[in-house]
């Protein structure tokens, strides 16, 4: 047997010819019978080291330490590489949370004092109101056709309180109704809105209370958004707001 | 953005599938359980702190390979094994005397015993090449990564070292049959 043929016997039963020589190769085994002879025994013994190879076997507790101290790597350079980006974005939410929160303060401020403006602004003018009369069914049906919507006002004849009048004001670029009561000379102003989500934010009586004296209260009442702002005492704005609660519903 | 070279659940996804076969080669290495251990064990912990330094797109089979095989040669047994190749050049030469056997009718004689006391006592550069070669079903290509030598040089051992394995099954039939 030619080296030649040896040398690429080793590589045909390890698959490493190219096709040119595999063609060559297997041509002249067809013809060559001692050829042929040593590449199935070269054959048998790859197949056999291939079988006996697999002899040794990882105890289970050994692949477990190994995976564990993989793991156990992986979490100190997990937690290295994140932390500083966790620090960062906790202090950027503090941040933005901080800022939303300053920011709908700043801006709930801006809209309850735009309302204690109108209050009094109303009290303030020659003619507070557009529609005089004590009478809700005057008083009513003249926001007719100048508001996208309707509400009720209460009877008040066995109350303290008197209805002085009303008129179409404005706020937040949104069309609304004001009307003014009386109550021992004290004037309050009740407002009322469609609700929107801006305004659902608000937090009226809070912010009146504690900084212009005023006593307010504020709610939601069949898509109505009702602010009611005055320098009477709290227990009567809060009776006029129980008044126009049981009104509206 | 995660660089997956570095990233070290990367690393667990392509080295834990190869736990059981890098054990195998280091007990064939070493022919002992602890030391295997041992070898695995810094292999798998040198290669982590390695990755970094793995090139995507190489074989990293044969990286592994690679520095497990580095950890041997620095190991106790390993230290104490000769690493070059031992039948170079007066050794072929050696070879080349030895008569041809039958080595078909040998083979199937022979149990899988005398195939596993052979590759034993085959010297250790030429156990891992047959190993990673058959056992393993490396390409000379990866081979020549894994051992850091040319591809020529992987066919020249390899051929030595089955002639090397085939002469000591041969020596044992014809002991047996004396």
């Amino acid at each position: 047997m030619s080296c030649d043929w040896a040398a690429k016997l080793d590589r045909y039963v390890d698959s490493e010819l190219s096709g040119g020589e595999l063609t060559e190769v297997e041509a002249h085994l067809r013809t060559c019978p001692a050829c042929a002879a040593d590449a199935l025994s070269r054959l048998q013994l790859k197949r056999m080291t291939q079988a006996v190879g697999h002899r040794f076997s990882p105890r289970p507790v050994f692949r477990l330490k190994i995976e564990q101290s993989v793991g156990k790597a992986k979490a100190p350079r997990w937690t290295r590489r994140w932390l500083p980006a966790f620090a960062a974005a906790a202090a950027l939410v503090l941040i933005l949370i901080s800022a939303a929160v300053w920011f709908e303060h700043s801006r709930g401020e801006q809209a309850l004092g735009e309302l204690a403006d109108l209050h009094v602004s109303t009290l303030a003018s020659a003619n507070p109101v557009d529609v005089v009369s004590s009478d809700r069914h005057t008083v009513k049906p003249w926001f007719q056709g100048k508001l996208p919507f309707t509400f009720n006002l209460p009877e008040l004849q066995n109350s303290p309180f008197k209805l002085i009048g009303g008129r179409l004001t404005y706020f937040q670029q949104s069309p609304g109704a004001q009307l003014l009561f009386e109550i021992r000379k004290h004037r309050i102003s009740v407002f009322i809105f469609q609700n929107r989500a801006e305004l659902s934010r608000l937090n009226a009586e809070s912010w009146l209370r504690g900084k212009l004296a005023f006593n307010s209260e504020t709610w939601i009442e069949g898509g109505l958004r009702y602010f009611v702002v005055g320098d009477a005492g709290a227990p009567d704005v809060h009776d006029l707001c129980e008044l126009l609660k049981s009104a509206a519903r | 953005m995660t660089d997956r070279r570095t990233d070290p659940e990367s690393f667990e996804a392509l080295a834990m599938p190869m736990f059981a076969s890098l054990y195998n080669l280091a007990h064939w290495l070493t022919l002992n359980r602890e030391e295997a251990e041992d070898l695995v064990q810094e292999t798998y912990l040198k290669a982590l702190k390695g990755f970094v330094s793995f090139h995507r797109g190489t074989n990293f089979r044969a990286w592994m390979y690679r520095i497990l095989r580095n950890a041997f040669l620095t190991s106790r047994t390993g230290l104490s094994v000769k690493m070059t190749d031992p039948l170079e050049p007066e050794g072929a030469a050696a070879l080349e005397a030895a008569s041809d056997t039958p080595e078909s009718a040998l083979l199937a004689r022979e149990d899988q015993q005398a195939v596993q006391d052979a590759l034993e006592r085959l010297p250790v550069p030429f156990r891992e090449v047959i190993l990673l070669c058959d056992m393993e079903d490396m390409s000379y290509q990866e081979i020549a990564e894994a051992l850091g030598i040319p591809a020529g040089t992987v066919m020249s051992r390899l051929s030595r070292a089955r002639k090397s394995l085939r002469e000591m099954l041969a020596g044992k039939v014809h002991g047996a049959s004396k």
